[in-house]
């Protein structure tokens, strides 16, 4: 009996220790409000990096804890990033209020959506993901009235944040603001995925039907899991267009869809980290690479992507995990 | 009324341009479950080689196309052996991951080796032009396209259900641990039509480039087009991939013709729709696992 007890309390201090916040952990954000002090010059592009950080945690809530492989993210992403932009050309400037409606779009899109992605295999959700997206931006070219189609939307002004700060020419204000909201957002998944939904959702991605047996409501987990994604990707959407003040159509683009993926596969999934990992990456590379020849970094990314799938599984953070794990068990043998 | 017949037969000449090149991919599917989107990389690839061949070489037409299903089938060999192999067994997402690389590196090499411009090809003179039929004007090459996908449909019902090999992928693609300890060597009749399926990819794409066109985009372009017809056909069935691509391509063609201003979206929403209605496809075979 006691035994037993002590296993049930081992069980209990390894949940807590993975839900407390670790060193690197804090490091990882301390870091993020430096760079505002550091980088003055370059809080555009961090911004930006963020920003699709931001966005590359909400696909892997899907990804890489419930199992959902998508190609049509960047659906509910445009969808924010128009809303919150209609909003802004339209008279409601206010920065806050253009975030919580472009994320309750996403969301009710995502919800109605969801309820697609619950019949058929692996294949048809790709299939399925994949229409959706590219139909979205085939209804933002024509809509050209709308939404300026392939000239994207012009004339996004907004307003002071919270009356006070204005966004300016340099990014000051955007980054600061865009950090705040990434944590929070980052702070509030992160709790969700060590609470037992968390638990429910990765028991989903391993095996459905001992999820089912467990008691699991799949579908309805499925429906809120991929709405809150989507509300958090709509987010993103909303926090781009108001740092740029303007919405291209590539917002909704398969491309976007695509590199998103790859982001988050070179950063690694299920690490919450992984997303802003990977974008960092991603778009540090990009930005150089691009410079001198846009076919070089295609290429370049093919390849990586090839040897990735081949042997090195996990990402950055990942590879990152198991040296960690080799040189703890090289330790631990030099001391025994 | 004679559009409509003009609109009908367009598309269902575009239906077996889409047939020849998804059937491979709805065989590789339906036997080993590999989710690979690169496989309009082969079709690309056919196209390319038919262009040099018949430029660089001075091939002729046909003379040029049973080279280019040899080359592309024996290149996608080595591709099986290198990078395919060792993913049959691991997760969709991963296949996903290696086929978008494999998309990006060729339509980076094919930008880099001919140049992002669309490919000119030069169909034989006796394919050119109109043939009058019952008051129609029906182009020789659509005619000519139809006929090979006739005699290729024949030829694959034919092979897959009177030989021993169509025999063997039968069983494999049915059951593949039961074929497998009945002696069937799984892998090796993966390997060989896989190498039919790019083959044959590579042949459409060869035949397509004056109805599709051709550019380094093309493996991205038509991604979308060769997994619907083999989704909507259901994986591993002949006929339903025939019935899909013939279907869709007279759903595109009638969709451009009448409704332009809707442009792809037509295709995308009965996509859904049809996925919605039938998720094992139209006459998917069920997998009994």
């Amino acid at each position: 009996m006691s035994e037993k007890l002590s296993r049930a309390s081992n069980h209990l201090t390894f949940l807590r220790t993975l839900e407390r916040w670790k060193p690197a952990e804090i490091v990882f954000w301390v870091a993020l409000v430096a760079v505002q002090f550091v980088f003055p010059t370059s809080l555009v592009f961090a911004s930006q990096i963020l920003i699709t950080g931001l966005f590359a945690l909400s696909l892997d809530m899907l990804l890489g804890y419930a199992g959902i492989v998508t190609l049509g993210h960047a659906a509910f992403f445009g969808i924010g990033a128009y809303t919150a932009g209609l909003l802004a050309a339209h008279g409601w400037q206010d920065p806050l209020l253009g975030l919580v409606v472009a994320g309750a779009a996403a969301g009710i899109a995502g919800y109605l959506s969801s309820f697609l992605l619950s019949r058929g295999g692996d294949l048809t959700r790709l299939m399925i993901t994949l229409g959706i997206g590219l139909l979205l931006f085939e209804v933002a070219n024509s809509a050209a009235s709308i939404t300026g189609g392939v000239d994207g939307l012009q004339g996004v002004a907004v307003g002071k944040l919270l009356g006070l700060f204005a966004f300016d020419l340099y990014g000051k204000t955007a980054y600061a603001y865009v950090l705040v909201v990434s944590f929070l957002l980052f702070a509030f998944v992160r709790s969700m995925m060590h609470s037992p939904y968390g638990l429910a959702l990765r028991s989903m991605r391993e095996n459905q039907v001992r999820a089912l047996a467990v008691g699991i409501p799949i579908n309805a987990v499925l429906t809120n899991i991929y709405t809150l994604a989507a509300v958090i990707a709509g987010i993103a959407g909303a926090l781009l267009t108001q740092t740029t003040q303007f919405v291209g159509i590539d917002v909704l683009s398969f491309q976007r869809s695509a590199d998103l993926l790859v982001m988050l596969i070179i950063g690694g999934t299920a690490t919450l980290y992984g997303g802003f990992v990977g974008a960092a990456a991603f778009m540090m590379v990009q930005d150089r690479l691009s410079n001198l020849n846009p076919q070089y970094w295609q290429f370049f990314l093919g390849v990586l992507l090839i040897v990735m799938t081949l042997y090195l599984r996990g990402g950055l953070l990942g590879g990152l995990g198991r040296l960690a794990a080799l040189c703890k068990r090289r330790r631990d043998k030099e001391r025994s | 009324m004679h559009s409509l017949l003009g609109v009908l037969f367009d598309g269902l000449a575009y239906g077996s341009l889409l047939f020849v090149i998804s059937v491979g991919l709805s065989i590789t599917l339906g036997l080993m479950g590999f989710n690979n989107l690169a496989h309009g990389v082969f079709a690309m690839a056919g196209g390319y080689l038919l262009v040099t061949l018949m430029g660089a070489a001075g091939l002729g037409f046909l003379p040029a196309l049973p080279i280019v299903f040899c080359a592309v089938a024996l290149g996608s060999l080595v591709l099986e052996r290198t990078l395919y192999r060792p993913l049959y067994k691991s997760t969709p997402l991963i296949q996903v991951l290696l086929s978008v690389g494999i998309i990006f590196v060729a339509t980076a090499g094919a930008n880099f080796m001919f140049g992002s411009g669309q490919q000119p090809v030069v169909i034989p003179e006796w394919l050119g032009g109109q043939l009058s039929f019952l008051g129609l004007d029906l182009s020789r090459y659509r005619l000519f396209l139809m006929a090979i996908v006739a005699a290729i449909t024949a030829g694959l019902v034919f092979g897959l259900e009177r030989t021993r090999f169509g025999a063997k992928i039968r069983a494999s693609v049915d059951n593949q641990r039961m074929a497998e300890s009945m002696g069937i060597r799984v892998d090796r009749v993966f390997q060989l039509t896989f190498a039919l399926g790019s083959g044959l990819a590579g042949l459409g794409g060869a035949l397509g480039v004056d109805v599709l066109g051709l550019d380094p985009s093309f493996a991205v372009k038509y991604l979308v087009y060769f997994l619907l017809v083999v989704v909507v056909g259901g994986p591993g069935s002949v006929f339903g991939t025939l019935l899909a691509a013939l279907l869709l391509g007279v759903a595109d063609v009638a969709g451009k013709y009448y409704v332009p201003q809707f442009g792809a979206f037509i295709i995308y929403a009965a996509m859904i729709i049809l996925l919605l209605l039938f998720p094992h496809g139209l006459l998917g075979r069920r997998k009994s696992k």
